[in-house]
């Protein structure tokens, strides 16, 4: 199921499908956001804002606005 | 020879900067921008190598102003500053993200070295890297392994400058970098090369399968919705210990010591104008700018620990959603909790926010946060009208008092920073794509350098106006229109002798008819009608006006004009001289409306120059400076208006 970065729950493992057009796109794949790549979440801040997820190896912070223009394939989920 | 240092950022490219140029570090300015050029020298068989210390970024493709400078700089084949030569830093951990810059960099055709740092960390994560199938995808550059955390690599580096390959046109990517304004063509262009790179990690990267780290599980505890808050106030309190306990000491040496020196030259050199301009004004100046030393020494060598051990990138991971509504990031929290100590390396920290607009707004707000300089005004005058009573059986009035002084400087930082948030447009948008570092162990040499490149920072490029302000002000409060002074001062004496005072009296009573009469009594008493309204006299206008040059002047101020001894450890016999003030209807002059209004007037108003100095210095300009005195004077003075009436 194809569904935003920013609704993925704690601890799931999701793969990146895409990602939404937007003035952050090139900075978002830059810091390794591209289609394929496997992704963790890994816990929120207080209010669920911003989110911390693992990239491969590597932790990135997002802010739930940032999470959310990308779209992550949930069906690996664990 | 000239070379750039690149690399993104987290990949220990300033252990590598102090690793090949040690001591020898300055400071300048990118030509027309407001970001400083960290550069630095060493030689090698006989060339004389500059290292240029760009900013870091992940990406050619600039999002910020630092990373813009990255862009021009290496792109502009124009750029007075553009290397002979690059050092690409890669963090051996994370080489696919690493790369995307590197290889971009190594399309530019300049002599290209990489730096393949954090080789240890690595290791410890199972990664294999064939270093030869790497070297065969980017057969024009040298390859190097460190591990500047230890100071390993060095000499590698060194060697590999003398085989840096002249560039004959071998491309990772067959595309152009394109223009840093066209988003879409950066796009194109950028998954070109990340699926060139992904088939080469797929070829010199073999990993196997870990276990949780160490970080993941400190995270758990640091960034925790309860634990996480207490540990960092707990972290903040402990460093606000440290200062208060550690600074003092330095700076009670400091001020002594100018002090003697003072006393020393004004006793050895004949009298005149001139030993009254060193003693009095140089030399009490030059004190004026040493004394902060201290504080910035210690604020920044506990930002730095913050900072290095990754700590810090949690600590604006679970401020951000609460700066976000006053157009701050979770990364101004540290210049804005610095300012509580002191407002200028609160200043100068705010460095660490790349986004220009946010940077600024936390700069222009930091100096309401209520420093240690305040203290002894806020004390003074709290001890002056605040009766000493309990509230509630149980609460101290006075510090009762005090605690919402803090907390006003708090609330207001707050609300301007929103309306500024409102006013100055979005020039980039905020984001906080912010990569959290794995946590490691401070080096003290790192740290040590970053005290040491901040005190320099602020002694040379403020200390100078600093200097300035403090010898003008020492010259209106010395000097006055002809030669009112003289016979003030004069006057002074036969009155002392009428009232048969003792020769110490005298001298307090004849300082204080000259201040009178200097530029600035004359100053403070044309405001007079000014600050009526707020509650002052014309007394007050000179202890506002000579406070200028930072706010605990005001007690020693207070003390020249009521003529009474100041002894900086007990401010008794000038509480006494104050309350005794009555106004013509016999009135006390400071009454409780006066007294909360000078209060509030403290919170608020811009008395610092050594701060206006730093922000001249940060924003590389004098309109912020200027800006921030105009508004905080306005708050000082709308403020102590409202204080007044209400309690009057």
């Amino acid at each position: 199921m194809v569904t935003e970065l920013d609704k993925i729950a704690n601890g799931c493992l999701v793969t990146v499908d895409s990602l939404k057009d937007s003035n952050l796109k090139v900075k978002l794949m830059e810091m390794g956001l591209i289609s394929g790549k496997k992704v963790k979440v890994l816990f929120r801040a207080p209010f669920g804002d911003p989110i911390a997820i693992d990239i491969e190896g590597y932790v990135l912070s997002l802010r739930r606005s940032e999470a959310n223009l990308i779209y992550v394939n949930s069906e690996k989920s664990l | 020879m000239r070379l750039g240092l690149i690399g993104n950022p987290n990949t220990g490219k300033s252990s590598i900067f102090n690793l090949l140029t040690g001591l020898k570090q300055h400071i300048g300015n990118f030509p027309g921008v407001t970001v400083d050029k960290k550069h630095g020298g060493f030689s090698h068989a006989g060339i004389q190598y500059e290292l240029i210390d760009f900013p870091g970024t992940y990406s050619i493709y600039p999002r910020s102003s630092d990373e813009k400078v990255v862009y021009d700089s290496l792109i502009n084949a124009e750029s007075e500053i553009r290397p002979q030569a690059l050092l690409v830093v890669v963090d051996a951990s994370n080489l696919e993200r690493n790369l995307l810059l590197f290889s971009q960099v190594y399309d530019l055709q300049l002599p290209t070295l990489m730096i393949l740092n954090m080789i240890d960390l690595a290791d410890r994560r199972n990664l294999k890297i064939d270093l030869a199938g790497l070297k065969q995808k980017f057969p024009d550059a040298e390859i190097v392994t460190t591990n500047a955390r230890i100071k390993s690599g060095k000499n590698r580096i060194y060697k590999a400058l003398e085989t840096l390959k002249v560039r004959a046109g071998h491309k990772f990517n067959v595309s152009e970098i394109t223009s840093a304004d066209d988003l879409e063509a950066q796009e194109k262009e950028t998954l070109e090369r990340q699926a060139l790179i992904r088939d080469l990690i797929n070829d010199v990267v073999t990993e196997e399968k870990q276990e949780e780290t160490f970080s993941s599980k400190l995270d758990k505890i640091l960034v925790h919705p309860v634990l996480g808050y207490l540990i960092f106030g707990l972290v903040l309190i402990t460093i606000f210990q440290f200062i208060f306990t550690f600074a003092n000491v330095p700076m009670d040496i400091i001020d002594g010591a100018f002090a003697l020196l003072s006393d020393y030259f004004a006793g050895v050199m004949p009298e005149g104008i001139f030993t009254d301009l060193l003693t009095q004004g140089i030399i009490p100046g030059i004190g004026g700018v040493v004394i902060f030393i201290p504080q910035i020494a210690l604020l920044f060598f506990f930002i730095g620990i913050l900072e290095e051990s990754g700590y810090l990138a949690r600590v604006v991971f679970i401020m951000d959603r609460f700066m976000r509504p006053f157009g701050l990031n979770g990364r101004s929290i540290v210049p804005l909790m610095s300012s509580v100590a002191c407002a200028i390396p609160g200043v100068m920290a705010a460095r660490t926010i790349p986004n220009w607009k946010e940077r600024l707004i936390t700069i222009l707000v930091a100096p309401l946060m209520s420093c240690s300089a305040r203290i002894p005004v806020y004390t003074l005058l709290i001890a002056l009208v605040i009766p000493e009573q309990k509230v509630f059986g149980f609460m101290n009035v006075q510090g009762l008092v005090l605690f919402c002084l803090y907390l006003l400087g708090i609330v207001m930082a707050l609300v301007v920073a929103m309306l500024l948030n409102a006013i100055i447009l979005k020039k980039e948008k905020g984001s906080l794509i912010l990569e959290m570092p794995t946590y490691k162990m401070p080096r003290l040499s790192n740290l040590g350098l970053t005290v040491l490149e901040k005190v320099r920072v602020f002694v040379w490029d403020a200390g100078k106006i600093i200097l300035a302000i403090s010898i003008i002000l020492w010259a209106l409060a010395t000097y006055g229109p002809s030669d009112r002074m003289e016979k003030a001062g004069v006057e002074a004496d036969q009155m002392a002798q009428q009232m048969d005072l003792s020769p110490k009296e005298t001298d307090q009573f004849v300082s204080s008819k000259k201040l009178e009469n200097s530029y600035i009594g004359i100053i403070g008493k044309t405001i007079e009608p000014v600050i009526e309204p707020i509650g002052y006299d014309w007394k007050i206008g000179i202890s506002l006006v000579t406070s200028f040059a930072a706010r605990e002047v005001f007690v020693g101020s207070m003390a020249t004009i009521y003529a009474v001894q100041d002894e900086s450890e007990t401010t008794a016999p000038l509480l006494e001289k104050m309350r005794r003030e009555k106004l013509v209807d016999g009135t006390p002059v400071y009454s409780l409306a006066t007294g909360v209004s000078l209060m509030v007037f403290y919170v608020f108003a811009m008395m610092c120059m050594a701060t206006l100095a730093v922000v001249k210095r940060e924003t590389k300009s004098w309109k912020w400076p200027i800006v921030q005195v105009v508004y905080m004077g306005v708050l000082a003075y709308l403020g102590a208006y409202i204080a007044y009436i209400t309690f009057s």
